[in-house]
């Protein structure tokens, strides 16, 4: 019940988790995220590190498309710049990997604010597919500077020690990867309470009123596409150490539709909704791959439509949630959380 | 410079852009009337290819029963797509709209696989392959029979525009949605006119890659390929589009064969950044002021 709640300073006014079951409920996750991988299996610990990569990549394009309402394509290449930044970086120059994501994340933050420029004179359409130009410019610009990137061959990136210990299993790097996914969490929750999250909401919903009170509207973009891709940097350089392999293929256009569908099905401009999107696009094929799996005795050609229902079922769930519910899994567990926040007393 | 080489890429680039001419008309008339970019062009051209190989290469039917047929199936198609998918979003923002093409693409894709599978089809062309003698250079007569048949189509839908009742209603709609509604325009009639209309162009475009260069999963890439194409004609100018097409078939034809390193693939994609920071609304488009 949340009732008879008196705040008498402002700083337990403006807590970021301020009603008792906000801290229940938070304190509830987070020793949760503590036990689990002290009980799973090493086969969810790499999916629950597949989340927490793919969380904060969501979260950044979030910052871009759902506050800041600026549609783009081009989330594949920013993750195919943090993760070559961060795999050269680490190969060529040795540089150990706590020092390499940073600078990678920074790397491709300038990238964001050189593909951010058109964002000046176009908008909606438009916006979109100058971004899908970048992703198409990007990803041929990986895959033939050889020179550089090695070209279509894979990128492999030793495993990335700390305190002398080498974070090579999905037990290890669950860890790091928990961690950075709280503080960008963190962050973005926080960021959106502060001057700059309420301008780019502010030009999400109407950018000449904006500009009207106030705001300087290029900035406040520039800035929201130089965040959101420091973001989507850091999670593309974490999967590089992660995954020790970086190629191409995991850098296109796909990447870019499975990214915009996690925060549309999570639901737009909503950190949660991020982190729900994220969980439910990377558990979909597991476990679409985990029922072909058990049928495979009883129906031998489930094994090779496996891929197209994946395919199907990820086009279907986009169409349903965006027909039935376009505020998505946030909104949907935000209703949860309205019936039973006057249960059993609701009227 | 080698006049017969230029003249073989100028004709196969040419029949390139017809073909993209041909998707983009279905994007354009899809805009238009509904101001939504169908991401899912691209797998309306492979329904219309890999329906016409069933219905030709697969049922044995003649092959202009066969295309009459997959004409019929692609339209309803379209009629499906905008019913089920499209009308319970009319009026959605914009990331809504192209979030649930993308859907779409997805799901029709993953139809066309679980169908025939992933694996390229042999096509029976009816479209005559000899080559011939012109002006010292050597010309598929596939091709120049591709830019006739798409130069004849894409002039039935200019005249489609100009004279009959419902490409009026579609220019009404486009101009101001509020005035033709009160007009007695129905939209919803238009809209599923129009997702019938690019439905059907690209199940052309479909058939005629499947001649050329076979029914394969790669045709796909043709709907991303004809994003420059409509963003330099203009978004909502079916000149535009066949402008827009030539240009960047020749484009593509020119960088192929006077550059070695796969050019190609990229040099659209420029000429759309430029585009898009020069004249953002294309070479034919409606200019929209509008200052932030």
């Amino acid at each position: 019940m949340e009732s008879g709640i008196f705040f008498s300073d402002y700083r337990s006014d403006m807590a970021l988790r301020r009603m008792p079951l906000q801290k229940v409920r938070t304190g509830l996750l987070l020793v949760g995220l503590v036990v689990f991988p002290f009980l799973a299996t090493p086969y969810w610990l790499n999916l629950a590190n597949q989340i927490a990569i793919a969380t904060i990549g969501a979260i950044g394009l979030n910052i871009l498309v759902g506050y800041t309402g600026q549609i783009s394509l081009g989330q594949g290449a920013f993750m195919a710049i943090g993760a070559y930044g961060a795999g050269l970086l680490t190969v060529r120059f040795g540089v150990p990997f706590y020092i390499s994501i940073p600078v990678a994340a920074l790397i491709t933050a300038v990238a964001g604010l050189v593909v951010g420029l058109p964002s000046l004179r176009l908008k909606g359409l438009y916006l979109a597919v100058a971004t899908l130009a970048a992703q198409q410019i990007v990803e041929f610009v990986v895959t033939h500077w050889t020179g550089l990137t090695g070209g279509t061959e894979a990128l492999v990136v030793p495993a990335p020690e700390m305190f002398g210990a080498r974070l090579n299993t999905d037990g290890r790097f669950y860890w790091i990867l928990i961690v950075v996914a709280l503080a960008v969490a963190l962050f973005a929750a926080n960021l959106f309470r502060s001057r700059v999250g309420r301008a780019w909401v502010a030009i999400r919903d109407q950018d000449i009123a904006a500009s009207a009170i106030g705001v300087n509207v290029f900035g406040y973009k520039l800035l929201a596409f130089a965040t959101s891709s420091f973001l989507v940097g850091l999670s593309g350089a974490l999967l590089a150490h992660y995954r020790s392999i970086v190629t191409w293929e995991r850098f296109t256009i796909e990447v870019s539709i499975s990214y915009l569908a996690m925060i549309i099905i999570g639901g737009l401009g909503t950190i949660s909704g991020s982190f729900f999107g994220a969980t439910l696009i990377v558990l979909l094929p597991a476990m679409i791959n985990t029922v072909g799996r058990s049928l495979q005795d009883t129906a031998p050609w489930a094994a090779t439509v496996l891929p197209y229902v994946q395919q199907g079922v990820f086009g279907l769930v986009i169409i349903l949630f965006l027909v039935l519910e376009p505020e998505g899994l946030a909104r949907l567990w935000r209703n949860v959380k309205d019936y039973f926040r006057v249960w059993p007393f609701s009227y | 410079m080698q006049g017969d080489v230029f003249l073989q890429l100028t004709v196969s680039g040419l029949s390139n852009g017809m073909v993209y001419a041909l998707v983009a008309v279905g994007f354009v008339v899809i805009f238009k009337a509904s101001d939504v970019i169908n991401f899912a062009q691209g797998e309306f051209l492979l329904f219309g290819a890999y329906l016409a190989f069933a219905f030709i290469g697969q049922f044995g039917l003649p092959w202009s029963v066969g295309v009459a047929v997959t004409l019929i199936c692609a339209a309803l198609i379209g009629l499906i797509v905008e019913r089920l998918v499209l009308r319970p979003l009319i009026g959605e923002p914009v990331i809504s709209m192209i979030m649930v093409t993308i859907g779409l693409s997805s799901l029709l894709r993953a139809v066309v696989n679980g169908i025939w599978g992933a694996r390229p089809r042999a096509f029976p062309n009816f479209i005559p392959s000899g080559e011939i003698e012109f002006m010292g250079a050597v010309v598929g007569i596939d091709r120049l029979l591709v830019i006739a048949i798409a130069g004849i189509l894409l002039t039935v839908l200019t005249l489609f525009f100009r004279h009959t009742r419902d490409g009026i209603a579609m220019r009404a709609i486009a101009d101001d949605q509020q005035a033709a509604l009160s007009m007695g325009i129905s939209i919803k009639r238009v809209l599923a006119v129009a997702w019938a209309m690019a439905a059907i162009t690209a199940a052309v475009a479909g058939i005629i890659l499947a001649n050329t260069v076979g029914v394969s999963h790669d045709i796909i890439f043709i709907g991303l390929r004809v994003f420059p194409v409509v963003i330099l004609g203009g978004l909502d100018s079916v000149p535009g589009a066949v402008v827009g097409g030539g240009v960047i078939g020749l484009l593509e034809a020119y960088t192929a064969g006077y550059t070695t390193s796969g050019l190609d693939l990229i040099v659209p994609y420029i000429v759309l950044i430029v585009v898009l920071m020069v004249r953002p609304y294309g070479l034919f488009g409606k200019e929209i002021i509008e200052r932030v």
